[in-house]
């Protein structure tokens, strides 16, 4: 079917008469706008989401007054997240305390820039977009650590504190676990990451690089603050942690910050690991020739994300909270280990042509 | 001419940046102006199309040693007055090293462009991926240098994380993998009584 039908000559005429950059403008700013609205409207329904299957976990039913089946309940939360006053404590730095929740709002937001949705379909396509992930989210801590500086409160500033050294360490191996994936792939191009694994889950990356998979996914729980590494929060100990003195909209922000993570990191690891938009059945022949399941979709990538996030809320329903000097112990003295020891597993089984890979 | 727009404006705000280190009071704020200034570098070598040396900037600079410098900063409970006391001193040896810097950056500008005044950045070819040109130079001419140079670094982090693995006699620690390990075989004694009446 073609688009033109629908919409008026006068309409494409004016269009086409506006200079190149122009055009260019409006629909990047139409494409930003159209993925940070989807982004924030998973985020509504994620928080439903993790009530509901904690709710479920422990035996209870979560969230069901608002709307349907409690689906209102995100908004409701939202509206009265909005009218509530911001108290700004009088002895704190207002322009970092107010500046620090979109400090931590911003990279998670911008990181979706060079996320590949579909076969086509990406805002930036970048050749070191792997390197800009990278990047962005090792930009996040920032918001934190100003936070619990600028509120200027004891509980805050230690939450703080532990925030920082626990992003900064396990960014390390996160950093690491990304390496193999870059000698597997080949490239620093998220399309091309994802192309290199075409054909099936057999040829996906989690099959050669299962620890560096897991060591990707933990590192992702201990940098996005969820339980059992939220100590940064640490309800028990030190009240809130980093946002103990934030109220209203700037603590939405925060909460807002935190779930866009997390879809993020549900979304890097299935284009590094299970080959994002790809079908897992490509080549069953037995699904019948064109079948739905086994084209490469956005229905994937979704099902993918979804599945991480649910892995998200069963470990936060699962494991107590650790302790800080294992935080730190699993992410030094375990973690960066074994992702040296199976990327130098890795270069000999590439050096020996063993392997998906053919460099 | 866009680009260009976009050279001045950047390059301003990176001045703006840099002024904001030196002038403001709180070392936070410091910080925070040098931080904005790491990002408007990196935005001056994106139009220049070296996507990776931004990229590279924003990460180990921003992502890692301002998050240290920021950690450290807040520990410490700077006297704000005190610390302001000494700029009357230094200010004579920080005017001469800038002094220095700016005839070496002349030099360098006017030795690489031969005498001719260049316009704008060098126009790069179709295609060029400023990381796979990178990449191309590092692991053929310099491999030597390239690998030597990681060696040394990841020893540096292997050692460092050694040093955390010390045993002291007497430090009471837990041992985990014999915690995890414990057999309730080993430390129970299951006894049979006669219930008393």
């Amino acid at each position: 079917m073609n688009i033109n039908v629908l919409i008026p000559s006068i309409v494409t005429n004016q269009w086409n008469l506006l200079p190149l950059y122009l055009q260019n403008l409006v629909i990047i700013t139409t494409q930003i706008l159209a993925v940070t609205i989807c982004v924030i409207l998973t985020v509504a329904f994620t928080t439903y989401f993790e009530r509901k299957v904690i709710g479920y976990m422990q035996g209870r039913i979560g969230p069901n007054r608002v709307g349907i089946k409690g689906l209102g309940q995100p908004f409701a939360d939202v509206i009265k997240l909005l009218i509530k006053e911001v108290v700004i404590p009088s002895r704190s730095n207002r322009y970092l305390f107010i500046i620090a929740p979109l400090l931590s709002l911003i990279p998670a937001l911008a990181t979706w820039a060079v996320i590949p949705l579909t076969d086509g379909f990406v805002i930036a396509d970048i050749n070191a977009g792997l390197l800009y992930v990278l990047a962005l989210t090792s930009v996040g801590v920032y918001g934190v650590l100003l936070a619990g500086w600028a509120t200027n409160s004891k509980y805050a500033f230690l939450g703080a504190m532990r925030c920082a050294a626990q992003i900064v360490a396990y960014e390390i191996a996160m950093g690491f676990a990304l390496v193999g994936v870059l000698m597997a792939s080949g490239s620093l191009n998220l399309g091309d990451i994802i192309a290199s694994q075409s054909g099936g889950f057999s040829q996906w990356f989690i099959v050669p690089l299962f620890p560096l998979f897991m060591v990707y996914f933990i590192s992702g729980v201990a940098e996005t603050n969820r339980a059992p590494f939220d100590v940064a929060e640490g309800e028990s100990e030190i009240v809130a942690g980093f946002h103990v003195e934030y109220s209203g909209v700037a603590f939405a922000v925060f909460f807002l910050a935190e779930y866009a993570n997390i879809i993020l990191i549900a979304a890097l690891t299935s284009i590094f690991f299970l080959a994002g938009w790809s079908s897992p059945f490509e080549g069953w022949s037995f699904l019948g020739e064109g079948s739905f399941l086994r084209e490469p979709s956005f229905f994937w990538l979704a099902v993918k994300i979804c599945f991480f996030i649910f892995v998200f809320f069963w470990i936060r329903a699962t494991f107590p909270r650790y302790r800080y000097d294992q935080i730190m112990r699993l992410g030094w003295k375990i973690f960066i280990p074994v992702t040296i020891v199976w990327i130098a597993v890795e270069g000999v089984m590439v050096w020996m042509k063993v392997g998906p890979w053919s460099i | 001419m866009f680009q260009a727009i976009l050279f001045y404006a950047f390059s301003g705000l990176l001045l703006a940046a840099a002024l904001g280190v030196i002038f403001s009071r709180n070392p936070v704020h410091a910080i925070m102006f040098l931080v904005a200034a790491f990002f408007q570098s990196a935005v001056l070598w994106l139009l220049a199309e070296a996507e990776f040396l931004a990229i590279i900037l924003v990460l180990v600079y921003v992502g890692a040693v301002m998050v240290l410098f920021l950690f450290v900063v807040m520990m410490l409970d700077i006297n704000i007055e005190e610390a302001r006391g000494g700029l009357s001193k230094y200010a004579p040896l920080g005017l001469i090293i800038a002094a220095l810097m700016i005839v070496e950056l002349i030099q360098v500008i006017r030795f690489r462009s031969d005498g001719e005044v260049l316009q704008g950045f060098a126009v790069t070819p179709e295609n060029y991926s400023n990381t796979e040109a990178l990449g191309a130079v590092l692991y053929t001419e310099h491999v030597y240098a390239f690998e030597i140079a990681s060696v040394i670094l990841l020893l540096a982090i292997v050692a460092a994380i050694t040093l955390t693995m010390r045993k002291r006699p007497g430090l009471k620690a837990q041992n985990i993998s014999e915690q995890v390990a414990v057999d309730p075989k080993d430390r129970m004694r299951i006894i049979k009584m006669k219930s008393e009446s």
